[in-house]
């Protein structure tokens, strides 16, 4: 019986979930009863472990994966405030004129989408609202086809339909080149000496946003999406550096803590770290998007990871009591 | 069947497959994670073909005239040689090139941006707190020289870390500490983020529970 | 010469990038454009050096009939599925009118890419979040100074970073509440510690460089 116990449990699951009405929203009563149940499970955990049982690694696992499913059923919504770095990155976006021309870099992969592709979609719908010319390459190989995903979808609003956005006259997507930050290097003497043809192998001399665009010298703002190697760190050092370009960025939230040098050492033109920073760029631009649905199972899950942090605390400092008054 | 519920149905099982792990390693996981590696391995491969070999090589070759590209090839293919044991020692130049190549450019980036810039801006920030800024400025960019200093002071194990001088590197300790943590909650949230991406695939696009 | 010409390409490879650092103008310049390309084209084979290698071991798995040969099997051919698939779409894109994308929507790599690619590499990555919260349960304690501010300043951005760290101190001034302390954390003390190591870093990587390219440092071309 024991053997089949996953098994039962996993059927079992399948039939509530196929009966369960569609879409699935709780009220707020019951999502405040919800919040106070974790609460209380979270209670008996720290109750457990100052007796001394440490409570096993898949109720956990449990722990977390309820306290990031749970809130996408509630209806809470959470003032979003914007962090000075994210209103820097949002200010030097909106001071860009029409017709300014904005190379889009999207260095990351699917992994980091969930903290990234807002930032992409609220980036390309600003961008096309506001007449920006986006020219679109990566450092990453899936970078483009990121590119290509927030594009299609942002093309779908009707605000953005309605002004009839074409490829070639209001953004460019130039794809992947191999060569890690001597792409960078080499883009600054000539965009076509790495370019030569876009993603649909057209030359670049017949694209006409790419006209008068041969280097650095001739692009207005630099946008980076980036989640590792290369990416922001290279882009500040050779784009910014060497060859001058305002650059802003939007991180992982890995990576973003380590670029806050640039940020201070005026380098780095904004900056939009991790999931927050997703949302209070949507906040920022006005383009509210999926990470701004992210905010409550986001605060849950971090409520939950300090709880079991206080909870293993209480309990090692529990434990230096007893070891002293038992004379130990 | 229409491919796009067939490729919503599928994603949905190989999420659920790697996610399996959780509870313990098992077939269902190790099938998954080979068709990623797989999968990972072929997509870097032809994308790598299609971005940099064809458009950078072949166009630039066959349809510029660009002949001089050729010694880019040679070296790519003296690479490749690295796969056949006897005349692997080839691969060498070719590895040669890339490391030479990557650290006369690093050298020069990193001293002037990350060592250079960055002392020029430690000390502008400090001579900006002496400018008239308000409380939060002034004690953060005396923080940030203090922080600085004492975290190189830490770094320095040329010197026996006694006295003065470890007391300061035990300040700089606190100070790479705070980062670390600052790291540690950052890299929360990022993995926090990335499981929750899973999650509303799994709700959203395949449960239709969310709207 | 096995090692010698190596070392000569190291030197004059890295010496080429630093002159042109200096020295932007014809015909350093060139030499620049010209290893910048290289490098592309020998970084692109460099991958297919480490597919064709991971392949040349599948296929010593299977035939050695080594345990697990059939997930060798299976990596090869989910390999040979996407390779060929983009392929095929890659040379019908060329063929069209006008030119198309071997990634574009409704291509089969597309497909590969959205349905297979991208639900395991996200996954593979987000199974972190359960051992991350794992870990901070039986690991992170607070036993010395040291690990006490390092869980403090774990905690102002963890709490700081999302709206119910401001709810929470709602009572304070709004210059004093949560989300300000982790705005005040990173933008200072972060940066503080982030810079003395990205300093020492950048120390460490100009002194190996230099060996590098003066061929004292001869580890890369080991094996």
């Amino acid at each position: 019986m024991k053997k089949f116990l996953p098994w039962i449990i996993l059927v079992a699951l399948i039939i509530v979930v196929a009966l369960l009405p569609k879409p699935l929203e709780i009220s707020p009563t019951v999502s405040v009863i919800v919040t106070v149940l974790l609460g209380l499970a979270l209670t008996g955990v720290l109750v457990m472990t100052m007796r001394g049982h440490l409570i096993g690694r898949r109720t956990v696992f449990l722990f977390i994966g309820a306290s990031l499913t749970l809130p996408f059923f509630m209806n809470f919504q959470m003032p979003i405030k914007v962090a000075p770095e994210v209103q820097e990155l949002y200010d030097a976006i909106a001071k860009l004129p029409p017709g300014s021309k904005v190379l889009a870099a999207f260095d990351y992969d699917p992994p980091s989408a969930p903290e990234l592709q807002p930032q992409a979609e609220a980036f390309m719908a600003y961008a096309f609202k506001h007449d920006l010319k986006v020219i679109i390459m990566g450092l990453w190989p899936q970078g483009p086809q990121q590119a290509d995903m927030a594009i299609q979808k942002v093309l779908q609003q009707p605000a953005i339909r309605a002004k009839n956005i074409k490829y070639g006259v209001d953004y460019v997507n130039l794809g992947f080149q191999s060569g890690n930050e001597f792409v960078i290097q080499r883009m600054g003497s000539s965009f076509r000496g790495m370019f030569p043809r876009d993603i649909y192998n057209t030359d670049c001399d017949k694209i006409p946003i790419l006209n008068g665009v041969d280097n650095f010298s001739n692009i207005d703002f630099v946008f980076n999406l980036s989640s590792g190697y290369p990416g922001t760190v290279e882009w500040v050092q050779i784009a910014v550096d060497r060859y001058g370009v305002k650059l802003g960025a939007g991180n992982t939230a890995v990576q973003a803590p380590s670029v806050y040098p640039y940020l201070s050492s005026h380098k780095l033109t904004g900056l939009a770290g991790g999931m927050s920073g997703a949302w209070q760029f949507e906040q920022a631009t006005g383009e509210p998007g999926v990470a701004s649905t992210y905010v409550l199972p986001q605060t849950f899950s971090h409520m939950v990871v300090i709880g079991f942090i206080i909870i293993g605390n209480v309990a090692l400092f529990v434990g230096y009591r007893k070891s002293r008054q038992e004379g130990v | 069947m229409d491919s796009a519920i067939i490729g919503t149905w599928l994603a949905a099982l190989l999420t659920l497959g790697i996610m399996s792990f959780l509870y313990k390693d098992n077939l269902y996981y190790k099938i998954c994670e080979a068709i990623f590696i797989g999968i990972s391995a072929g997509l870097w491969f032809i994308t790598y073909f299609w971005d940099s070999l064809y458009r950078i090589a072949w166009i630039g070759v066959v349809h510029e005239g660009r002949y001089v590209l050729l010694g880019g090839v040679v070296l790519g293919v003296m690479m490749l040689m690295r796969l056949f044991g006897k005349i692997g020692w080839i691969a060498r130049w070719p590895l040669a090139f890339i490391v030479g190549a990557t650290a006369g450019l690093k050298m020069m980036v990193y001293f002037t941006t990350n060592a250079m810039a960055q002392i020029h801006g430690t000390v502008n920030d400090t001579m900006a707190a002496f400018g008239g800024s308000g409380l939060y400025d002034v004690v953060g960019r005396i923080v940030i020289l203090i922080g600085t200093v004492t975290g190189l002071v830490y770094f320095y194990f040329s010197k026996e870390h006694k006295g003065l001088f470890g007391g300061v590197a035990k300040v700089g300790t606190w100070f790479l500490m705070i980062t670390f943590g600052a790291s540690f909650g950052y890299t929360v949230m990022s993995r926090m983020s990335l499981l929750l991406g899973r999650i509303d695939f799994l709700l959203t696009d395949w449960l239709k529970l969310v709207k | 010469m096995k090692r010698e010409i190596p070392l000569i390409i190291t030197f004059v490879a890295g010496v080429a990038f630093v002159l042109q650092y200096f020295i932007p103008h014809y015909p350093f310049n060139r030499f620049e454009n010209l290893f910048s390309d290289w490098f592309s084209i020998v970084g692109a084979f460099a991958i297919w050096l480490g597919a064709l290698s991971l392949i040349k071991l599948c296929l010593l798995n299977i035939s050695k009939k080594a345990h697990d040969w059939p997930i060798s099997l299976l990596i090869i051919v989910c390999f040979l599925a996407i390779v060929v698939a983009g392929a095929i779409d890659g040379f019908n894109g060329l063929k069209n009118v006008p030119t198309t994308s071997f990634r574009d929507p409704g291509t089969n790599f597309d497909w590969l890419y959205q349905n297979v690619y991208t639900p395991l590499s996200a996954t593979m990555f987000a199974i972190l979040a359960f051992f991350v919260a794992s870990a901070s349960y039986r690991a992170f304690r607070a036993r010395n100074t040291a690990a006490t501010l390092l869980l403090l300043s774990a905690f102002f951005v963890m709490i700081g970073r999302v709206p119910i760290g401001d709810y929470l101190s709602a009572w304070l001034p709004p210059s004093w509440q949560l989300s300000q302390w982790a705005n005040w954390l990173m933008a200072f003390p972060n940066t503080a510690g982030q810079r003395a190591v990205m300093i020492g870093i950048a120390l460490g990587t100009v002194s190996t460089s230099l060996r590098i390219i003066l061929g004292i440092e001869r580890a890369h071309l080991e094996g």
